[in-house]
């Protein structure tokens, strides 16, 4: 069973479980699923300055502090206890293209050759992981949303809004990963 | 009455963004917040296992060289779907007997100018919010600046929300 658990798990088993945390969190406290409120909520705790968007009183929202912390230990259980020793396996495609930019190591969930610490103060690491990241708690918040909150959430409520802000996700994607990525991996 | 007017303005603001509105009448003391810990560690553990938190099934998705991303989200809708329809139509209730209640979203442009900024976001990071926190749980400390900078981006637009066209 262990052994199981410790591969790659597919899409189907996966995205089915994903989905049942829609209903989950209904269910055991009537809380709608949405992860990128977590960055508001931790703006309103740390730094409200005034701003009337921060000026709430977010213990209220602290239920969704508890799911976020929840992830991250999640994630260090499976990478601890249920993680096999195999390089993920790219598209032989991505990985010629990745080889160009001088990403060789699959080794880990993100690329180890651009996201680590020495890298951090270079100019592609500059923008990979703080410009990167800027843009998605500015995007996400501006859009009401992310993935969990718009693509799954709002979209398993028939939303239209929602529906609109998921294609513009992907379209911003699309992009980003065929257009621009390429020169900034270049770097 | 005034005590009232104050939850009623607080609700209101937390409306600004319907995804965060969560009224409950009743209170409970914090330890019932662990189990939305406990669906979190399970959620992550999936995130980790799909490799749904790997910036390369991200790089995969958006040059349409794998359909596991499209999969997990498209099966994850429709489960999400199913379960809201079944919750609606037999007006099952919290296991506190509260009836459900999930708010609409109203369309403003916001979803189409910050739905892309996030775009660009995720295919650079490889990563929406939910897999910030998971990929530092497996180690990979540096991702805490870009979760950092993700707080900082969500404070800026916070500060300039006024300014901005919705």
């Amino acid at each position: 069973m262990i052994e199981f658990l410790k591969q790659p798990w597919a899409w189907y088993v996966a995205g089915p479980l994903i989905g049942l945390t829609v209903p989950a969190l209904l269910i055991i406290g009537n809380k709608s699923f949405g992860i990128s409120s977590s960055l508001r909520h931790v703006c309103a705790f740390c730094m409200p300055a005034n701003i009337p968007f921060f000026k709430y009183d977010w213990k209220k929202e602290v239920w969704n502090l508890f799911f976020v912390f929840g992830i991250f230990l999640g994630g260090a259980i499976a990478i601890n206890l249920l993680s096999n020793a195999n390089p993920i396996e790219v598209n032989p495609k991505l990985a010629r293209e990745l080889a160009d930019y001088g990403i060789t190591n699959f080794n880990n969930l993100v690329p180890q050759d651009i996201m680590n610490w020495q890298s951090l103060f270079t100019l592609k690491g500059f923008i990979v992981m703080i410009i990167g990241g800027f843009l998605v708690g500015f995007g996400t918040r501006y859009a009401g949303g992310c993935t969990s909150g718009h693509a799954i959430m709002g979209l398993s409520n028939l939303q239209l809004p929602s529906l609109i802000a998921t294609i513009s996700f992907m379209i911003g994607g699309f992009i980003m990963a065929n257009l621009i990525l390429p020169f900034i991996l270049s770097l | 009455m005034q005590q009232n007017t104050d939850t009623e303005k607080d609700l209101q603001l937390r409306e600004l963004d319907a995804m965060c509105v969560n009224e409950s009448h009743l209170q409970h003391k914090w330890y019932h917040n662990l189990k939305y810990l406990v669906v979190g560690v399970l959620f992550g553990i999936v995130f980790v296992k799909a490799e749904v938190v790997s910036w390369f099934r991200i790089q995969e998705m958006f040059r349409l060289q794998s359909f596991h991303m499209y999969g997990i989200i498209g099966s994850a809708v429709v489960v999400g779907l199913i379960s809201v329809f079944l919750i609606k139509k037999f007006n099952i209730k919290t296991i506190y007997g509260e009836p459900i209640k999930i708010s609409p979203k109203t369309f403003n442009k916001g979803q189409i100018y910050g739905g892309l900024i996030f775009g660009f976001g995720w295919a650079i990071t490889g990563a929406c919010p939910g897999p910030l926190f998971a990929q530092i749980g497996t180690g990979a400390t540096v991702i805490g600046i870009t979760l950092l900078s993700a707080v900082a981006g969500t404070w800026v637009y916070g500060y300039l929300r006024e300014k901005l066209p919705h």
